[in-house]
């Protein structure tokens, strides 16, 4: 039986029926068309579907659409404003900070998080922040780099 | 998935009132969401709670025992001031439950009811003496664990609280499954009003009371008094991750450390 789901995605109004199955990241990729958000693992250990739920970092694979009922979620789609890059995405830019790209999405959210709750984050911090993402390619030195130029607030070189 | 029919109440009482027949509360769904993913787990009816903020609440008691309802966040328990001030051990074992995404949904209730033979939470329910509120009565934390994801509560009952009073000095040190980052052995050291107790998680079906560290502790609350005890291999986990005589003798590394930080508060 098919429920209603009515939710805010990236400033918008979402209001549709839904299975009660349906996960939220199917829910955004499926029904939304909202492809930034990945499906790495499947299983809640990679973090390439971490999205925004009422601006808290949440893995979108583990968890039904319907939790987030009545919620605002941002994805990646939604921290680029007016064709501007968001700091944190500018930030992985500039420092190189990935390399498939396929975990970004989710460290960029993740990183989003990192700094709005601990603006002050050692590099030490920011690893440990980072136990729920998982790069393959082997890039971690600057996707820390890049929160770290974030935290710094300088202005990309690049264009 | 198996289907299910979806409800969603507001109140504690609307809630179980929908329990009833083949019915399942939904916490924060960290674990219960894969474990229906992989169709382990199936029920005609599935009661999800995260609309109830009657059981988000996180407050002090008297006596400075802690309550935290049933579906606070690990995220919010190891961010609140006032656990932080009364109960730094507990706070900090929140703050290092899974991952950040997980601990923004995750549930100290539905830690508990879900009894992960590897959970962090349990540990502190047991070494801190806590109180397990239900919507019908109230489970000293020794009797609430009974087996592996097996514990006292019946079909319907739901978690709406968990008090933790007051320990004079309490730590909680974990060695991760490099994988997991469960717990492979996790101990939580406290020196409480009713003597000094010890609980282990990730060694057993499920979290027990080392009570030949106890005793040590008793007459000596240091690291090398933990240390120097040598837990027996009965009924201790086996696997490809660690053999019982590994487990069994992290129990006491881990004792030790938790002293350890226990005392350096």
């Amino acid at each position: 039986m098919e429920v209603p789901i009515e939710i805010t995605v990236n400033g918008r109004q979402v209001s549709k029926t839904i299975d009660p199955r349906t996960l939220l990241v199917q829910f955004l990729r499926e029904a939304l068309h909202l492809t930034g958000t990945h499906v790495g693992c499947d299983t809640a250990q990679c973090g390439a579907c971490t999205v925004h739920m009422n601006g808290r970092a949440i893995k979108a694979c583990s968890m039904l659409a319907l939790q987030v009922q009545g919620s605002e979620i941002t994805t990646i789609e939604g921290l680029t404003r007016d064709g501007e890059l968001h700091p944190m995405q500018a930030a992985f830019r500039e420092c190189h900070g990935l390399q498939c790209g396929f975990c970004t999405p989710g460290m960029v959210m993740a990183g989003v998080q990192i700094l709005a709750d601990n603006p002050k984050a050692s590099e030490a911090e920011i690893r440990e922040a980072l136990d729920g993402n998982i790069c393959r390619c082997t890039g971690y030195q600057n996707i820390v780099k890049s929160i770290q130029f974030c935290q710094s607030g300088a202005q990309p070189a690049s264009v | 998935m198996y289907a299910f029919e979806y409800q969603r109440p507001t109140s504690r009482d609307a809630a179980t009132g929908a329990a009833a027949g083949d019915a399942r509360y939904l916490a924060g769904g960290q674990s219960l969401v894969q474990a229906m993913r992989l169709r382990l787990s199936q029920s005609e009816r599935l009661i999800d709670l995260g609309a109830i903020d009657e059981l988000k609440a996180i407050g002090v008691d008297k006596n400075n025992a802690i309550r935290i309802g049933a579906m606070a966040t690990h995220a919010a328990v190891a961010a609140h001031a006032d656990v932080k001030r009364l109960a730094p051990a507990l706070a900090e074992l929140a703050g290092g439950i899974g991952d950040p995404m997980v601990r923004n949904m995750g549930t100290i209730g539905g830690s508990i009811a879900n009894a992960d033979p590897a959970a962090c939470y349990p540990t502190a329910v047991l070494a801190l003496g806590a109180t397990i509120h239900t919507d019908g009565r109230t489970i000293a934390a020794d009797d609430f664990f009974t087996g592996l994801y097996e514990t006292e509560l019946e079909p319907g009952e739901l978690v709406t609280a968990v008090s933790f009073p007051s320990a004079q000095k309490a730590a909680y040190v974990k060695f991760k499954q490099q994988a997991s980052r469960f717990a492979l052995v996790g101990v939580f050291v406290a020196q409480t009003a009713s003597g000094v107790r010890v609980a282990v998680t990730g060694a057993k079906s499920h979290v027990f009371r080392a009570t030949p560290i106890e005793d040590a502790l008793t007459k000596s609350f240091t690291p090398d008094a933990a240390k120097a005890v040598r837990m027996p291999t009965d009924d201790i986990n086996a696997d490809l991750h660690g053999s019982a005589e590994y487990r069994a003798a992290m129990i006491s590394v881990m004792a030790a450390r938790a002293v350890a930080a226990a005392l350096s508060r």
